[in-house]
């Protein structure tokens, strides 16, 4: 909760009659990345020219349907990914300052980096926390043996009675039972194999983790209990968290940042409520029309018309073109790329550009001012009640 | 226990509800424990549900996984049999095994279009075959297929009727579930999570067409689901299920502005929300009780922020909070009548004192 209420602060922050606080120093740096499954001519081109920074202590969340490339952006920075897929062009810089002080601070380049050097760097530093728990665990050890394998190789100089209370210690920091070191994963509800996940991957204090769709599978109640801990933890340990869902509504409540991802590209990215209450790209515009709201008159919604493309067939141009109601001549050609068009925004929308007329629905003035600044609760008020 | 709109035949007989279930209870045997110490143990899946679908209304039946909401729907279309209670179509009592007739009334779609279509059959080949089985073929198959087609908004219909469903994608594939279950002019439509496997930005438009057959073709629709935020959108009357019962019934936009169940009130909290900027805390903790044994009393006492010394001891009584809205919660009887309940020795438990002690000394399974 206490998380919600810090963050308030934050999101008045991006307001021009507010100075902006001044932003922690970026931890990953994601510049034109490129990954392709396959070669040549058949080589489908999951992830195109994505840049993305996370920044320290940070939660960014990276939206986007079902195969839009928001996994695979998120595996080819740790270079998890497999032939064929192939990371073709791009740079992820890694500035490590390892959050327990000890090691020293420099800046890995992730796609050039030595094996060594990315073991290293996996897990220790960088943490993933993947989609389904069953699969990730192992079915036949034992919760407990599998952190004692983690902290066996990497933490060599623990005894196995300092492990065993290490790995307790984890449990309970993702409100979980030490007893529950002895459990198979068969034996953990889903809820509790997903907190299972959080605490391997916070073993070794991280400074960033990738949750790559962390709380889908499970149910409303206890997706908001864990994600309420996660943030809990985020305040204490300090990790900076690279958050991967289809849920746009969720992210706008838990992420400092949103960028939002289609066809493989990233079509625009701000911090999240700016991006919840002024969307700039049609994308984004429609998304957010996807989820109906909690209050107020039940008004008809149209989602978006026609149905995310196939990446082995991705249409010219913008990719979204097919189902934008504000379609130019233009975007059937050229590809936009993501521009920064305001102080901590950037789209990739042809409609931006100098000289072309802006539909009213993406030129909403972010943020709504018509209470006294720092007045966040006035603000809310005002802005929902204009839906 | 939870009444839902009970109005007998002879009441209203012209709303009369197309379709509805008396007190159904569905109980499953399943095994537990390995080897030579296996066992069969009962799960209340469903336990006392009553539900009436009207003609040309969506109600909507919302909880958590398990909590019995797909069982309901399974029930209603006579895929599962009830071990108590009646369904009654058009006010008459149907029983035995599902007939041909009663499938032409009642049609269910399933979650996943992925699963639920013959992946080496055409689109045409799923729409053409309820119209032979239910002997509505008639002279031309081809007009019934593209009329079929058009009606869930695949247009053309000459393009899709060739198509393979891996050809389609998931948001069409669903359509031509759909499709399929109108084929024989069904009155009933029973949707199990029919949006749930499909990318976000297609949602609506399968919701949508749901509206429109509610609108357009006056059916009665259930919609089960997990996502309170599109049962809102989509129903005019929500239902919310826990472990097994029904703990709040009330119209669509009543139910999420003015919650009276604790429970309710939890999802509703925990519900992504966009529009809130500060966050109430979660109303309640813990995870649903397993139905081997559930708790006595209240199910959801364990978990309620609220609970009641009475609630762990008497099921609370289906509780009018306002027309049309019910709540099965003691918080809503008044406090003279709690304490008469009270007072006598607990006529409505199902429970011995074994049965709770074993529950608290192992019942985190299942």
């Amino acid at each position: 909760m206490m998380s919600q209420l810090d963050r308030v602060p934050n999101a008045a922050g991006a307001l021009p009659v507010v100075p902006a606080p001044a932003l922690a120093d970026p931890v990953l740096e994601i510049k034109g990345l490129c990954v392709d499954y396959g070669f040549g001519d058949d080589a489908v081109h999951a992830v195109t020219g994505c840049d993305l920074t996370l920044r320290r202590g940070e939660v960014v969340g990276l939206a986007g349907e079902s195969g839009s490339g928001k996994s695979t952006l998120a595996m080819a920075i740790l270079r998890l990914l497999r032939a064929p897929a192939v990371i073709t062009a791009g740079e992820v810089l890694f500035h490590s300052k390892p959050i327990s002080g000890g090691g020293k601070a420099q800046t890995i380049d992730m796609l050039a980096a030595a094996d060594r050097e990315l073991r290293m760097v996996r897990w220790s530093e960088i943490a993933v926390v993947l989609q389904s728990a069953l699969n990730a665990l192992n079915p036949v050890a034992t919760i407990g043996a599998q952190f004692d394998d983690v902290l066996s190789v990497h933490r060599p100089g623990l005894s196995r009675s300092a492990r065993r209370d290490r790995a307790g210690e984890l449990l309970g920091m993702v409100g979980m039972n030490a007893d529950r070191l002895r459990s198979y994963p068969h034996e953990l509800s889903g809820g509790m194999r997903q907190r299972t996940m959080i605490a391997m991957a916070l073993a070794l204090a991280p400074q960033v983790l990738i949750l790559d769709e962390p709380t889908t599978a499970l149910d409303v109640v206890t997706q908001r209990e864990i994600l309420e801990e996660l943030m809990r933890l985020r305040d204490r340990l300090g990790f900076a968290a690279l958050f991967i869902t289809h849920d746009l509504s969720l992210l706008v409540e838990l992420a400092d940042e949103i960028a939002v991802m289609y066809a493989g590209r990233l079509v625009e990215s701000a911090p999240a409520t700016a991006l919840f209450r002024a969307p700039r790209h049609p994308y984004t515009h429609g998304l957010l029309n996807c989820f109906p709201p909690m209050h107020g008159e039940r008004l008809p919604m149209v989602g978006i018309p026609g149905s995310p493309p196939n990446l082995r067939d991705i249409p010219p141009g913008c990719p979204f073109h097919p189902r934008c109601p504000w379609v130019m001549d233009r975007c059937k050609v050229d590809t936009p790329t993501l521009e920064r068009t305001e102080p901590r925004r950037a789209v990739a929308c042809w409609l931006h550009e100098p000289g072309v007329p802006m539909p009213d629905e993406l030129a909403l003035p972010y943020p709504v001012i018509t209470a006294v600044p720092g007045a966040s609760a006035g603000l809310a008020g005002n802005a929902g009640a204009g839906r | 226990m939870t009444a839902l709109a009970v109005d007998t035949p002879t009441a209203t007989a012209v709303a009369r509800p197309v379709l509805e279930g008396r007190d159904l209870s569905k109980r499953f045997w399943v095994r537990r424990g390995r080897g030579p110490l296996t066992r069969r143990a009962r799960l209340r899946a469903v336990e006392g549900i009553s539900i009436s679908l009207d003609a040309g209304q969506v109600i909507a039946v919302v909880g958590e996984s398990g909590s019995g909401k797909t069982t309901v729907a399974r029930m209603l279309a006579r895929i599962l049999t009830p071990d108590s209670g009646t369904l009654l179509l058009d006010g008459v009592a149907v029983q035995g095994r599902r007939t041909r007739k009663y499938a032409s009334q009642v049609q269910m779609v399933f979650q996943d279009p992925f699963a639920s279509l013959n992946p080496v059959h055409r689109v045409r080949y799923h729409l053409v075959r309820p119209l032979r089985i239910h002997h509505m073929a008639g002279p031309d198959v081809d007009a019934a297929v593209s009329d079929l087609l058009q009606r869930v908004a695949l247009t053309p219909p000459g393009q899709f009727a060739d198509k393979f469903p891996h050809e389609l994608s998931g948001g069409q594939r669903q359509r031509v579930a759909i499709a399929r279950t109108l084929a024989v002019r069904p009155r009933v439509l029973l949707a199990d999570e029919p949006v749930s496997m499909l990318d976000v930005s297609v949602r609506l438009g399968v919701l949508n067409l749901l509206a429109d057959l509610r609108d357009r073709e006056h059916m009665a629709i259930l919609y089960v689901t997990h996502d309170i935020a599109s049962a809102r959108y989509l129903a005019d009357r929500i239902v919310v299920m826990y472990a097994g019962q029904v703990v709040e019934s009330a119209p669509s936009v009543d139910l999420t502005d003015r919650p009276a169940h604790p429970y309710t009130q939890l999802l509703l909290s925990a519900a992504a929300d966009p529009d809130r900027l500060v966050r109430p805390a979660l109303a309640g903790n813990g995870a649903p009780p397993s139905l081997l044994a559930p708790p006595g009393g209240c199910r959801f006492h364990p978990r309620c922020p609220q609970a009641m010394d009475i609630c762990s001891r008497v099921a609370p009584p289906s509780v009018d909070i306002a027309p049309g809205h019910t709540a099965a919660c003691w918080l809503h009887v008044a406090a003279e009548d709690r304490h008469a309940t009270e007072a006598q020795p607990e006529p409505h438990t199902t429970h011995t004192e074994k049965d709770l002690q074993k529950l608290s000394a192992g019942g985190t399974g299942g």
